[in-house]
């Protein structure tokens, strides 16, 4: 493996609250090579979104950083001043978000907001950040840009609206890209057309993505390693194929098997009982141990952490070798 | 999938319309000159429901599928068209007692749990409601009882009814909004989205409590969902609506495994492929057009790859296929290719 492009160790992220401080990212590490799509599913509440944030440096208060590092090529960004930090954001971090129409400003152009961004970060001057505008909105599949540069957004659909969101990540050319939901408000049809684009981003450009989403198709199709999320933990982290195909963890098998597929007949679906714990009633040992059908005593009171199961990590003492 | 010995319509829509004038104020368009605008939700569509059986509508954003749930329920007044309910026309009843019964008889499971209850009752009252407005039951203590009773049917406990709605998660959440439309023991639910708010785990547990209920109870449902793979799993019959029209009706078995519409065949295509087979989904091109001017004759023709002459001129009627209709000259010509299904 070349040298990762993102390292986050032992990362927690927790909130202040009046009933003392809630962990909701707890303790997690992952690492990110260059130009690889890396997808985070999990339920919502999972803990998915603020690591995005985390790496974004856009985590709001009262949430924070209570331990662990993010190492952005070999330099440390969870810690950087706010006015540095907006610097790396944009010109060496991309983000997209959820809702494209939240994340443009109405009462500016499409135009404008490129402009914007792209003389923030790049030594460009006013002309010279236009044409590169409309090469961007070429690029992410915007027919007649000239004449869209112009537009405010809500002259946009949905899904040319996400491409202008695209376009605005994209704008510095990014070592990495927080793509955080970025197809849930979309239809099925423009989400494939979305998806498409940013792995065309990624192979292009040789972009790192980050992609969080709640749905495993999504993933399936997209990414190359996927890290499943559950109540603030990484329960099992691997290659794509492996974890859809040949799921290892209790909780990733129940999650697979509980997604209707065409063509598989079945009178009920298989689902996990219960839902996952809140915040502040997360059981001690293994976070999953109320719902897990393969439970067993050691699960009650040792927090297990990722070991290695076939081709992938699981945080399950299923897999413990030394058992 | 029950076993009916004599199908009975349970619910007959016939040429349903339903326009939304979206027109600027009168002045302002006096003074710009612009005609007025008018929004066609629904235009012209017929379907049946069986008793017991499962109808659902499939479609994008903006279709229309939304406003004949709300249709169905009384919520829109229709502009044209029939609805009928157990053989009584709802669109068109003037005295509101028999509305009211009638109504007694139809209810609603809405896509968000979180605006779909009331913040300020307990569980208790939001589900004794319905009880309560339609005077089923009056003494207090027969209605807690009915409360519990519902409470117990969708895997709640009766302390459950004396929280408030902020303390339960969005699965269980949806199982209050369950037990509020069986209060009035309907035999029609009509349930838009119900699963869409929820994650995968728990939209199989309510998945499964729906199927349950409709045996047990002998419900009939319109099913209302943009995600195909949950159409799949819950229907008898299925609708895929286009701007308004509904391109193929069809027994969920023929729909899924040939399908005709060069637009179901879209939908289809573009599911994200869960097998990893390698396959690329079909680039689409374009996006569902404005319905307040949707495309002349065909509404799908800018979009499908099949389009001719003929589709840009003249509206299609619907087609007798095997299980069910299909609008579209390419299928009634016989002209499209054969459906390569996705091997799965």
């Amino acid at each position: 493996m070349t040298e990762a492009l993102l390292k986050v160790e032992n990362l927690s992220i927790a909130f202040k609250s009046r009933h003392g401080e809630l962990t909701a990212v707890d303790n997690i590490s992952f690492e990110m090579a260059p130009g690889e799509i890396l997808g985070v599913v999990g339920e919502s509440g999972a803990g998915k979104s603020l690591t995005g944030s985390a790496l974004t440096g856009l985590l709001e208060k009262p949430g924070f950083i209570k331990s662990g590092q993010i190492l952005f090529e070999n330099r440390r960004i969870d810690n950087l001043p706010y006015e540095q930090m907006r610097r790396l954001r944009g010109l060496k971090i991309g983000a997209i978000f959820q809702d494209p129409l939240t994340s443009l400003n109405p009462l500016y152009t499409v135009g404008f907001h490129l402009v914007e961004t792209i003389m923030t970060h790049l030594p460009m001057n006013q002309a010279k950040a236009k044409d590169h505008a409309i090469r961007l909105l070429t690029e992410v599949g915007i027919p007649a840009p000239e004449k869209r540069f112009e537009q405010y957004p809500h002259q946009f659909s949905g899904g040319m609206r996400q491409r202008v969101v695209i376009a605005l990540a994209i704008c510095a050319n990014p070592k990495l890209i927080i793509a955080d939901e970025p197809t849930t408000a979309l239809d099925v049809s423009v989400q494939a057309q979305i998806l498409r684009l940013l792995k065309t981003m990624s192979k292009e450009h040789g972009a790192a993505i980050m992609l969080i989403t709640h749905d495993m198709g999504v993933i399936a199709e997209t990414a190359d390693r996927v890290s499943v999320m559950y109540a603030g933990r990484i329960a099992e982290i691997g290659p794509v194929a492996s974890v859809i195909k040949n799921p290892q963890h209790p909780y990733t098998q129940g999650l697979m098997a509980a997604i209707p597929i065409i063509g598989h007949q079945a009178e009920r679906l298989a689902q996990i009982d219960g839902a996952m714990p809140r915040l502040n009633a997360i059981p001690t040992g293994c976070s999953f141990n109320p719902r897990c059908p393969k439970v067993f005593e050691r699960c009650y009171h040792d927090r297990p952490d990722l070991m290695t199961a076939q081709d992938s990590l699981a945080a399950c003492w299923l897999h413990d070798k030394t058992r | 999938m029950t076993n009916k010995i004599i199908p009975t319509t349970e619910v007959d829509v016939q040429n349903l319309v339903k326009y939304f004038d979206v027109s600027a104020p009168w002045l302002s368009r006096v003074f710009s000159g612009q005609p007025k605008q008018i929004l066609k939700a629904v235009d012209g569509i017929s379907f049946k429901i069986q008793k017991g059986e499962t109808f659902s509508l499939v479609g994008e954003s903006g279709c229309g599928k939304s406003t004949i749930a709300r249709l169905l329920v009384g919520l829109y007044e229709p502009t044209d068209g029939k609805i009928k309910i157990k053989g009584h026309d709802i669109s068109n009843l003037d005295s509101p007692k028999a509305l009211r019964t009638l109504r007694k008889n139809v209810q609603m499971i809405f896509q968000d749990p979180f605006a779909s209850l009331n913040p300020r009752w307990h569980v208790k009252d939001i589900i004794a409601e319905p009880i309560r407005a339609h005077k089923t039951l009056s003494d207090n203590h027969a209605i807690d009882k009915r409360v519990n009773e519902l409470l117990d049917l969708v895997s709640l406990t009766k302390v459950d009814g004396d929280k408030f709605p902020h303390e339960f998660s969005g699965g269980q959440r949806q199982r209050i909004s369950i037990a509020r439309a069986l209060a009035s023991k309907p035999e029609f639910i009509v349930c838009d989205e119900p699963t869409s708010a929820l994650d995968v785990s728990v939209q199989a547990q309510i998945l499964n409590l729906m199927v349950d209920l409709q045996k047990e109870l002998g419900l009939t449902y319109l099913f209302i969902s943009h995600n195909l793979a949950v159409v799949y799993h819950i229907s008898d019959h299925v609708g895929v609506m286009y701007l308004g029209r509904l391109a193929e009706v069809r027994d969920s078995k023929s729909l899924f495994s040939n399908p005709l519409h060069p637009y179901t065949r879209l939908l289809l295509d573009t599911i994200p492929d869960l097998d990893m087979s390698g396959r690329d989904r079909m680039p689409v091109a374009g996006e569902v057009p404005n319905p307040i001017d949707p495309p002349k004759a065909c509404r799908f023709h800018p979009r499908c790859p099949f389009a001719n002459e003929r589709c840009k001129t003249e509206m299609p009627l619907p087609t007798p296929v095997p299980g069910g209709y299909v609008e579209c000259h390419g299928v009634q010509e016989n002209r499209l290719p054969a459906y390569v299904p996705i091997v799965r």
